[in-house]
């Protein structure tokens, strides 16, 4: 295998953009921004993916339009994935280990706030038995939720102590969309949304995008100081029905991380945009007590569609580069209640 | 003013998708009211049927009928329901395992609160009144606590016209923005002008303006205004007709490259017949009556011949 590492990254969130669709607008400064990173232009990047879909755009090829952003004279390698940039990620880091090219630059973006989300995302499940009853994003995670509570699993006092943790986290996060942690009991007083489900445990809808910068061996060392090398990156799905699973598990989650190698981390930035599925993840990557959980107040800060999970490996590389952490991870997942997860663990050399 | 232009856009299709055997004699069940499951290789009963056993992987073939009473095995509250589900009012969504199957399916249950829904409730299937094969047929779930426990049975005769296809409609409203660049653009059209962005980098000038150049991926700064004559670099003859055409065909789509700027853009060459357009012939923007204008491209009606000598290839040929 290759040494590949995390050299780069740029984000930005906010609950609604007031732009186009194609996020063009948002991609060229984030892009800069990565540039100046890695003192790179886009002629030193030999590989780029995005991550985006239509469906959020309410346009067609809405990622070839955002193609502007990178400028395609003389043209460029270029790939794209109808997932969370996460999975963009592991297509340029697959990329680089075909030993095809050194360097990539895996981007993200959504204008979720275009249409309504939780409606949007019913068109990802079964045709023929789920998509025409529109079943809502909000509502299937009330649905594993409340099979945890019922099994005993966890409570709504557990589920206010994931948010207050995640939104007091946020308030040091420039970036995050939802901030300001209170009190679980001041949490656990509010009204309940779609019971057993408050605001405050479900992600806010967030527009956003973002970009990040892989390169393998001496291109990394040159244009980092504590590059965030890749030690683990694997991706399994569960089956999309959601009476044939135990919502209460992950085995997805699990086998990732478990390819993976969770060994030793100290950082985890999991991908969880409803309070309870932190509680499922952990459990599944099977994280120890110590292991800190989304210090960036992770999704319920704000959740970008297309670009939450990358953000998360993105929160975990920096712990590296900053010094503050050697063995980290980072999460992410897609399609309805945890049924696709992806886990890359990253760490420091000295 | 707003910093951006936006407007509703609704996208819409009917997705027309073969059902197969397995999820047909389902669908096929409910229009009959009878609800079909599968007993897959571990000897449970699944509904809805997955086409293919989840552990052999061999295709499923044991049918079974289950009751259309069950018991919710969890729930959800759902307040806001959104476009299609299938109540307009406050609402749950439950898993309910029904009698005879041993896994759960989603539905809707059609309580008035909250407070009148547990897990482990009796519920039984309300049927739609006119049912076609879909799952909807399955109009919700409804209370119903005294409901006798069913069991599976043999699945019997389902008659002589299976559902072999479903229509699914989807519509997606949206208010699309236009960028910032795109939105001077149409401001400048709603007053008679036509206006671009010229590239600092490279100097090219892109009318609809971009965001970034496409070429460099430098961001656009310049406005430019154009002329409101060019050049037709490419066309095509329209024979076909298609739904929503709004000329009769033949007649002519042209890449028209104005004068100043370095893309071409999409617009009818008209006031010629078809024939007798050609590449390089010079045009200018015919526009609608001032008292039509609105912030769109359909301002300007068509394209129309100026009448001047032809242009010399070399001038557009970096454009086709």
């Amino acid at each position: 295998m290759r040494e590949v590492a995390v050299v780069g990254f740029a984000q930005r969130q906010m609950e609604e953009f007031d732009g186009s669709p194609t996020c063009v607008e948002l991609l060229v400064p984030l892009f800069a921004e990565c540039y100046e990173q890695t003192g790179w232009s886009r002629r030193d990047i030999g590989f780029w993916c995005s991550g985006s879909s239509d469906y959020l755009a309410g346009r067609s090829f809405s990622f070839v339009q955002a193609v502007d952003a990178i400028g395609v004279i003389p043209p460029v390698n270029e790939s794209h994935v109808e997932m969370d940039a996460a999975w963009a990620l592991y297509e340029a880091w697959l990329k680089i280990q075909t030993g095809e090219v050194d360097t990539a630059l895996v981007y993200g973006f959504g204008k979720s706030s275009a249409g309504v989300l939780r409606r949007t995302l019913s068109l990802q499940l079964d045709p023929y038995t789920m998509t025409p009853l529109w079943p809502d994003t909000v509502s299937l995670a009330g649905l594993q939720a409340r099979a945890g509570i019922d099994a005993g699993l966890w409570d709504e006092r557990a589920m206010a102590e994931v948010a207050n943790r995640s939104l007091t986290d946020a308030e040091k996060n420039e970036y995050a969309v939802r901030k300001g942690g209170s009190s679980v009991e001041e949490l656990l007083a509010r009204p309940m949304y779609a019971d057993p489900l408050r605001k405050h445990d479900c992600a806010p809808v967030t527009d956003g995008a973002a970009a990040m910068v892989l390169a393998a061996g001496d291109r990394a060392r040159e244009v980092c100081d504590r590059p965030a090398w890749i030690t683990g990156f694997s991706h399994y799905v569960d089956p999309i029905s959601m009476g044939t699973r135990d919502l209460t598990r992950s085995p997805s989650a699990a086998r990732a991380a478990a390819a993976a190698g969770t060994e030793g981390v100290e950082v985890a930035e999991l991908h969880a945009p409803f309070s309870h599925q932190e509680l499922v993840l952990k459990r599944e990557l099977g994280l120890a007590d110590d292991v800190v959980v989304n210090p960036s107040g992770g999704a319920l800060a704000g959740n970008p569609m297309f670009t939450g999970g990358l953000i998360r490996f993105g929160e975990a590389a920096k712990k590296v580069w900053q010094g503050d952490a050697s063995r980290v991870l980072g999460h992410a997942t897609s399609g309805p209640a945890l049924q696709q997860n992806i886990v890359c663990t990253m760490e420091g050399r000295n | 003013m707003s910093r951006t232009l936006s407007a509703p856009v609704t996208v819409a299709f009917d997705y027309t998708r073969s059902t197969g055997p397995v999820l047909g004699r389902f669908l096929t069940g409910l229009r009959e009211k009878r609800v079909v499951g599968v007993r897959t290789s571990e000897g449970r009963v699944v509904v809805p049927p997955p086409e293919f056993d989840p552990v052999t992987h061999q295709q499923v073939d044991d049918f079974v009928e289950v009751a259309d009473t069950g018991t919710v095995t969890s729930w959800t509250w759902v307040p806001e329901p959104v476009e299609g589900q299938p109540l307009d009012r406050p609402f749950a969504f439950a898993l309910v395992t029904l009698d005879g199957a041993d896994a759960p399916m989603v539905h809707a249950l059609d309580v008035s609160s909250p407070d009148q829904v547990r897990t482990g409730m009796r519920v039984r299937v309300r049927w739609a009144e006119e049912r076609v094969g879909a799952i909807t047929d399955v109009a919700c779930f409804e209370p119903a606590e005294d409901a006798p426990t069913g069991s599976a049975i043999e699945l019997g005769d389902l008659g002589a016209n299976p559902v072999t296809g479903v229509v699914t409609p989807v519509e997606l409203d949206y208010q699309y923005a236009a960028s910032p660049e795109e939105s001077a653009f149409y401001r400048a059209i709603a007053e008679g002008r036509i206006i671009g962005q010229r590239c600092p980098a490279c100097g090219k000038v892109y009318v609809p303006p971009r965001s970034a150049c496409p070429a460099d991926g430098t961001p656009t700064t310049d406005e430019v205004e154009l002329s409101h004559t060019g050049t037709v670099t490419t066309f095509c003859i329209v024979n076909v007709p298609f739904l929503g055409q709004r000329i009769t065909p033949p007649y002519v789509s042209a890449y028209v490259l104005l004068d100043g700027a370095d893309i071409a853009f999409l617009h009818l060459i008209l006031d010629i017949p078809a024939e007798e357009v050609r590449m390089g012939m010079r045009v200018k923007a015919v526009w609608k009556p001032r008292e039509e204008w609105g912030t769109t491209i359909e301002n300007i009606s068509h394209f129309s011949p100026t009448g001047e000598p032809d242009a010399d290839y070399d001038t557009y040929k970096h454009h086709l």
